[in-house]
């Protein structure tokens, strides 16, 4: 029952599994190493080459770099391991500036509310010329193709792989979802940055439908590591894969017009992505508080729900005046937590759905003085989404 | 230090020997010192101004003395003076305007550059400061703090900051048998800082600590409402800078093994109320929120809420929904007996919590 709402006691449970399915390919990246050490000490490593059934996959595909030479000598990456380190390993995003190059394909199998893989590619490897690639197990089972383009860079040349890749796919998996990854738009200016996506957008789509392949599913984001927008992005995607999606946006939608919500997302805790949210227009405001107020519960849980407390400590609370088991005394086993802001007496709300989900949201202006009659009603949604995840979770 | 602009409370019995304190001495200097780009405007921002980290690359080099006065807990006025660090200014201070920036110090804040590469040189200004200092003001704290600490490796960061600390001791001690100083020896309380964690916040918590007036009050008071209302920690915040002005900890909440809690709490709520400043777009120097309350099942449940006008107050207790109910209440009525943190004269704050 560890909990980061709760308390917990090891830190977070994210498995890092390196296979080596590629032998031709030496390793030369520390990092791949280091990782590989971790992977060791993972629980299940699923079997090389093998695709773990019933796990969406995520491929983070890009333009190549320089390999072997450090970021800040030569020409960087288009930031594709930059993206799964901080989104995935919470690395800070000014020490990405070290990560070494990619050199293999890195897995990352993310245990949460729906088990998906993260395929971390190497820039230098065409995957269509290299017979090695099992290009079937690759994209066989569903799942999304990110792509990502450095918009600080000549990225014609990313888009006319982009173009090449995404031919070779629609031919044989027509179904894969195609996310194309904007990146590094920090620092430039929002006409410019708007240019650029209409730029490439124009390019992809003219040559797709010269193929004759018209509404193809490409998707654009504008990202950066070092704001929220990555995490929005692949919340965008993440959603995508998840199955039904729409009911799940209607119990939110359901909630929020009960009980007078401006805004409820349904969070993953620990990659901090949202995998559902209400019909009202999403704002990325109101995603960055969410998202901050569940850092600040973790913190906080981490200084205080981490140390276990006395026997006879928990027993003294047992007796007078309360004369209760302490279990007995408290209104609900999951994490309920809730702040009121100066600004028009708004609170955010938080509860944890499960291990992994928690619910968050923005109420209205001095609904505080409710709050009982929304737990209840938060209550009710909760156990609805429960039953959702145990109808929809993959058998 | 409680006469640097001390209030009086009439607190009855509880405070009777404050009474004495009537007088209101002029305000005493708070001098932040050391050399150029060590990082003395940062930690000033990010401490008083609600600067994040990042945030203070913007700075520039501070010009000759840069003067603020800080408001604190409302009666207390710090008398803040950031001293650019570049050698012509400091040559300036030790001469042309020794007596006007060494006299009457209350406080004087050192900050080392762990990363400088003269330490011979950083020594030989330090002393001069210091010769200055106990000129005029032989009774002034001093306060030394060996920031940019993150740029040390984990490993090594407590055996660098004992050697660096040795190395200002010693040369403090061959500087007073030197001068033959007629106060004795000098009260000197090092620190390890760096803007970038938690560590910032414990120095600055501990410097501001000393300077709040009925700080014995304020400790027995809050000690009395932890007990009433079973608490496991009791901490008091400052309103704008979030500093721990004063706390308690119950016999088992002394178990809880981190710490460095107090500053880690204050950096998480601080970096917190940046985020609600973004998102409401008020400015980031006023009150963000009034209530947080968390409860983690049977864990633990935690309570921040807006306290007296310029206190916080935050609660941990354990688990029970009347027990939190109960302690929130408490805390409400308890308001009335802390009001003399707020201004310099109230009135028979002396009723007990419930």
């Amino acid at each position: 029952m560890d909990s980061p709402l709760r308390g917990r006691d090891p830190p977070p449970s994210w498995r890092v599994v390196v296979e080596s399915c590629f032998g031709d390919i030496p390793v030369f990246s520390n990092r791949a190493r280091q990782q590989q050490k971790d992977g060791s000490k993972a629980t299940e490593p699923s079997t090389p080459g093998a695709p773990a059934k019933g796990k969406p996959r995520l491929l983070l595909m890009g333009q190549r770099r320089q390999a072997n030479i450090p970021k800040h000598i030569a020409k960087s990456g288009s930031g594709k391991s930059s993206i799964s380190s901080v989104v995935f390993h919470k690395l800070p995003p000014n020490e990405t500036l070290y990560l070494e190059s990619t050199a293999r394909i890195q897995k990352d199998s993310m245990a949460s509310f729906m088990d998906f893989q993260v395929w971390d590619f190497p820039g230098q490897i065409d995957i269509f010329d290299n017979p090695t690639f099992d290009i079937d197990a690759m994209f066989g089972e569903i799942g999304a193709l990110i792509w990502v383009i450095d918009a600080q860079d000549d990225y014609l040349e990313a888009v006319a792989r982009l173009n090449v890749t995404i031919l070779n796919l629609q031919r044989t998996y027509p179904n894969i979802k195609i996310e194309v990854f904007i990146h590094k738009v920090d620092g430039l200016s929002d006409d410019y940055k708007l240019d650029i996506q209409r730029d490439i957008t124009i390019r992809i789509q003219d040559e797709l439908s010269d193929h004759g392949f018209e509404n193809a599913p490409v998707t654009f984001h504008l990202t950066s590591i070092y704001n929220h927008s990555i995490f929005e992005a692949f919340s965008k995607v993440i959603q995508k894969l998840i199955p039904r999606l729409g009911s799940l946006e209607a119990m939110l939608t359901n909630l929020c017009r009960t009980c007078r919500f401006e805004k409820a997302y349904l969070f993953d805790v620990l990659s901090k992505i949202y995998i559902a949210t209400d019909n009202a227009p999403a704002d990325m405001a109101s995603y960055e508080i969410c998202s901050d107020y569940i850092d600040v519960i973790i913190d906080i849980t981490e200084v205080y729900g981490s140390w276990p407390r006395s026997k006879g400590y928990r027993e003294s609370l047992e007796g007078a005046p309360w004369n209760q088991k302490l279990d007995d005394q408290v209104a609900s086993n999951w994490a309920e937590s809730c702040m009121v802001l100066t600004d028009a007496n708004r609170p955010i709300m938080l509860r944890e759905v499960d291990k992994y989900l928690a619910l968050v949201a923005i109420m209205k202006d001095d609904s505080y003085d409710k709050m009982p009659l929304v737990n209840m009603n938060v209550e009710v949604v909760v156990q609805g989404l429960k039953e959702f995840f145990d109808i929809t979770k993959p058998k | 230090m409680a006469d640097l602009e001390a209030s009086t409370p009439s607190l009855g019995a509880m405070g009777g020997d404050v009474r004495n304190e009537v007088k209101k001495p002029k305000k005493k200097k708070v001098l932040l010192m050391g050399k150029s780009g060590s990082g003395k405007s940062s930690m000033r921002s990010i401490i008083f101004s609600n600067y994040i980290a990042r945030d203070t690359r913007r700075l520039g080099a501070t010009i000759d003395i840069d003067l603020s006065h800080v408001k604190f807990l409302g009666n207390l006025t710090l008398n803040l003076w950031d001293c650019g660090g570049q050698e012509a200014f400091m040559e300036n201070y030790l001469s042309q305007q020794r007596v006007h920036v060494f006299s009457n110090v209350g406080v004087l804040i050192y900050v080392f550059d762990i990363e400088s590469r003269d330490v011979d040189r950083d020594m030989a200004t330090y002393v001069s400061i210091m010769s200055a200092l106990t000129q005029y003001s032989p009774t002034a704290k001093i306060y030394v703090l060996i920031h940019k600490m993150d740029l040390i490796m984990t490993q090594v960061r407590e055996a660098v900051f004992m050697d660096r600390v040795k190395l200002v001791r010693q040369k403090t001690a061959e500087f007073l048998q030197g001068s033959n100083f007629a106060g004795g020896d000098v009260d000197l309380t090092p620190f390890a800082t760096s803007i970038w964690d938690q560590s910032l916040y414990k120095a600055w918590a501990s410097i501001i600590h000393d300077l709040v007036p009925n700080l014995s009050v304020i400790e027995s008071q809050l000690a009395s409402l932890g007990v009433l209302i079973e608490a496991e920690e009791l901490l008091l915040f400052e309103r704008t800078s979030f500093l721990v002005v004063s706390s308690w900890t119950s016999d088992e909440g002394q178990n809880n093994p981190t710490t460095d809690r107090q500053e880690r709490i204050s950096n998480i709520l601080k970096h917190f109320k940046q985020s609600i400043s973004r998102f409401t777009g008020t400015p980031r120097n006023a009150e963000q929120f009034t209530l947080m309350e968390h409860k983690a099942g049977g864990r633990f449940s935690i309570f921040c809420l807006k306290f007296t006008t310029n206190t916080y107050l935050m609660v941990i207790l354990p688990p029970g929904e009347a027990r939190f109910n109960a302690a929130k209440l408490n805390c409400q009525i308890a308001r009335e007996s802390f009001k003399f943190l707020d201004g310099p004269i109230s009135a028979g704050g002396q009723s007990s919590a419930a």
